[in-house]
């Protein structure tokens, strides 16, 4: 009878709050749909005006902000990757002098917020002349990703079975075609995750494109939308058909490898 | 010793493998934190030569209104990021401790949403939400009569606040769920019956069984969102940009405006060291208690 009570509060729980987490969403889809320059109120529906989102690519210039966010989006993952599975295979696989203190440095690193770096970052790049270029967006980001990277790709190498890596050894393979042939392949969703984790942190970053970039090309799609609300204010259908725009490729990602954002972002937290 | 020591064997050529990563993250992350820090000592405009203060930056953040306000506001947005989401949370944490629930994966996904989407489009569709005409909280209070209830809410001095914080609220309550809900499913079933046993009623048995089985979960949550609040800057800039008056300046904004709108770049740096210090020891802390608990 209790049980029976408790299922229904469960429920009712997990209704109204899944409720309260769709209907902005379901509201800035519906506002984007609405007929262009009227007086609407946000989420009602007037029709179905698809052309909101071209009139919204063009005027607000989204292709380019999205070439610019793909373009820093895919430098910042395959390079961060490269580099935490280098890193992460000697911290989850080797023994070397100062393997502890250099550990702790990498997460001393996972706990340093971009707003606490940017600002000298800014004035070094402007010194080697490398602010408004895609160096900019792509090297900061690739340093917070490497430390996420790192941490979370040490972990991998040390869940992975010491016989495997010892039979390669026994065979007289070397570290590096261990790594590469023995060990990596078991690892492909650790990696994947980690992929799709830079990469939507790469994807929705502004404070670095804000400071760095005053270059309209170089805008990312973030920023390209910040600046794009500051001059249509009023026009809730173009507005909202940029946040979709913006929004869409991450939230198509996430649909489909839900687990891999899930698991990656729970276990984000720094674990003493 | 063998059995303490890391797995592997002692090879020098695990430097190698370290270099290009530590290199990259060495020039982008560390020494820019130490950068800052060297800053941070200065008066400096971002262009004449700065002039040493020693710690006078610092003492600003104690002694100057607006910076101490700025502070404030991110404790308050803890409140409003990390203890309300954790409470609604454990709310759930709570109902479903000895139920079966069909269908949680779909819940999940739908709960973890609002974690996907860029800060800025959240901002954005929130100040939509927030509008004074046209606005769905506004619309919706007049469409049921409560017209008179309408408020400007991002425009107004004492909404303003916690208006940011509730988008904060609805970003993160959805994380809490998801670690709670997996975390209440590995509390062994047996701990229940003992407490059932014993005559607990649901909130003998929420403080005796669920909420120290949680114990590490609310630890996750506890970080995670709180380093999110420490470090909030999309969500401001886009909605209110600090407005009105200074009365939405966090920390991280105020890093942005001194910096690169108000020439004080010693200032800025200042608090950038402050943040990532609040960050590291709220961290620590949230760790170390967790553990404490788990000894206990």
């Amino acid at each position: 009878m209790i049980d029976r009570r408790e299922q229904a509060l469960t429920y009712l729980l997990l209704g109204v709050f899944s409720l309260i987490a769709l209907v902005p969403i379901a509201g800035i889809l519906l506002t984007a749909l609405q007929a262009p320059g009227e007086v609407a109120s946000f989420g009602a529906f007037n029709g179905v005006h698809l052309e909101n989102f071209a009139t919204a690519w063009d005027e607000g210039n989204f292709s380019q902000y999205l070439r610019s966010s793909v373009i820093v989006g895919v430098s910042v993952v395959v390079l961060s990757t490269l580099l935490s599975i280098l890193a992460g295979y000697a911290f989850g696989m080797m023994r070397f002098r100062g393997d502890q203190a250099l550990f702790y440095l990498f997460l001393l690193g996972l706990m340093v917020p971009l707003e606490s770096t940017v600002v000298p970052l800014y004035y070094d790049l402007r010194d080697l002349g490398l602010t408004d270029t895609y160096a900019a967006l792509i090297f900061p980001q690739v340093g917070v990703s490497v430390a996420f990277g790192t941490f979370w790709m040490r972990a991998f190498f040390r869940s992975v079975p010491r016989s495997l890596v010892e039979a390669a050894r026994l065979d007289g393979s070397s570290s590096w075609s261990t790594l590469w042939r023995v060990v990596l392949p078991v690892g492909r969703p650790a990696v994947l995750t980690m992929m799709v984790l830079v990469f939507m942190w790469t994807w929705n970053e502004f404070l670095l494109a804000l400071v760095m970039v005053s270059d309209e090309s170089l805008r990312t799609a973030p920023l390209g939308l910040a600046f794009f609300s500051g001059r249509n204010t009023t026009d809730f259908a173009l507005l909202a058909a940029g946040s979709v725009i913006v929004a869409t490729p991450v939230v198509v990602l996430y649909v489909f490898l839900q687990r891999h954002f899930i698991r990656g972002m729970l276990s984000g937290a720094v674990k003493g | 010793m063998t059995a303490l020591a890391p797995p592997g064997e002692p090879r020098r050529i695990a430097y190698l493998y370290l270099l290009p990563g530590l290199v990259i993250f060495g020039a982008f992350v560390l020494a820019p934190l130490a950068h800052s820090a060297w800053l941070s000592l200065f008066s400096w405009d971002g262009v004449t030569p700065g002039a040493w203060t020693g710690l006078d930056n610092y003492q600003a953040i104690v002694s100057d209104p607006r910076l101490r306000a700025a502070f404030l506001h991110a404790f308050v947005l803890v409140g409003f990021y990390a203890v309300l989401p954790i409470a609604i949370g454990l709310l759930l944490a709570a109902a479903m401790a000895r139920t079966r629930v069909r269908g949680l994966a779909l819940f999940r996904t739908v709960l973890f949403l609002p974690q996907v989407i860029a800060l800025v489009v959240v901002a954005v569709m929130w100040r939509m939400i927030y509008a004074p005409d046209g606005g769905l909280i506004n619309e919706g209070l007049r469409a049921i009569g409560l017209g008179g209830l309408a408020q400007n809410w991002l425009g107004s001095f004492s909404l303003a606040l916690p208006s940011v914080g509730l988008i904060g609220t609805w970003v993160m309550y959805g994380l809490a769920m998801v670690l709670f809900t997996a975390g209440v499913q590995k509390i062994s079933p047996s701990l229940y019956d003992a407490a059932r046993m014993d005559g607990a009623g649901p909130v003998r048995e929420f403080f005796a069984v669920t909420l120290p089985g949680l114990r590490n979960e609310i630890a996750v949550a506890l970080t995670l969102t709180t380093i999110q609040a420490l470090r909030s800057f999309d969500l401001v800039y886009i909605t209110t940009g600090g407005g009105p008056g200074d009365s939405t300046s966090v920390p991280a904004f105020e890093v942005y405006n001194r910096a690169f709108r108000g020439g004080d770049v010693g200032a800025a740096s200042a608090i950038g060291v402050c943040i990532a210090a609040l960050i590291f020891v709220l961290t620590l802390l949230i760790n170390r208690i967790a553990e404490r608990e788990a000894a206990r």
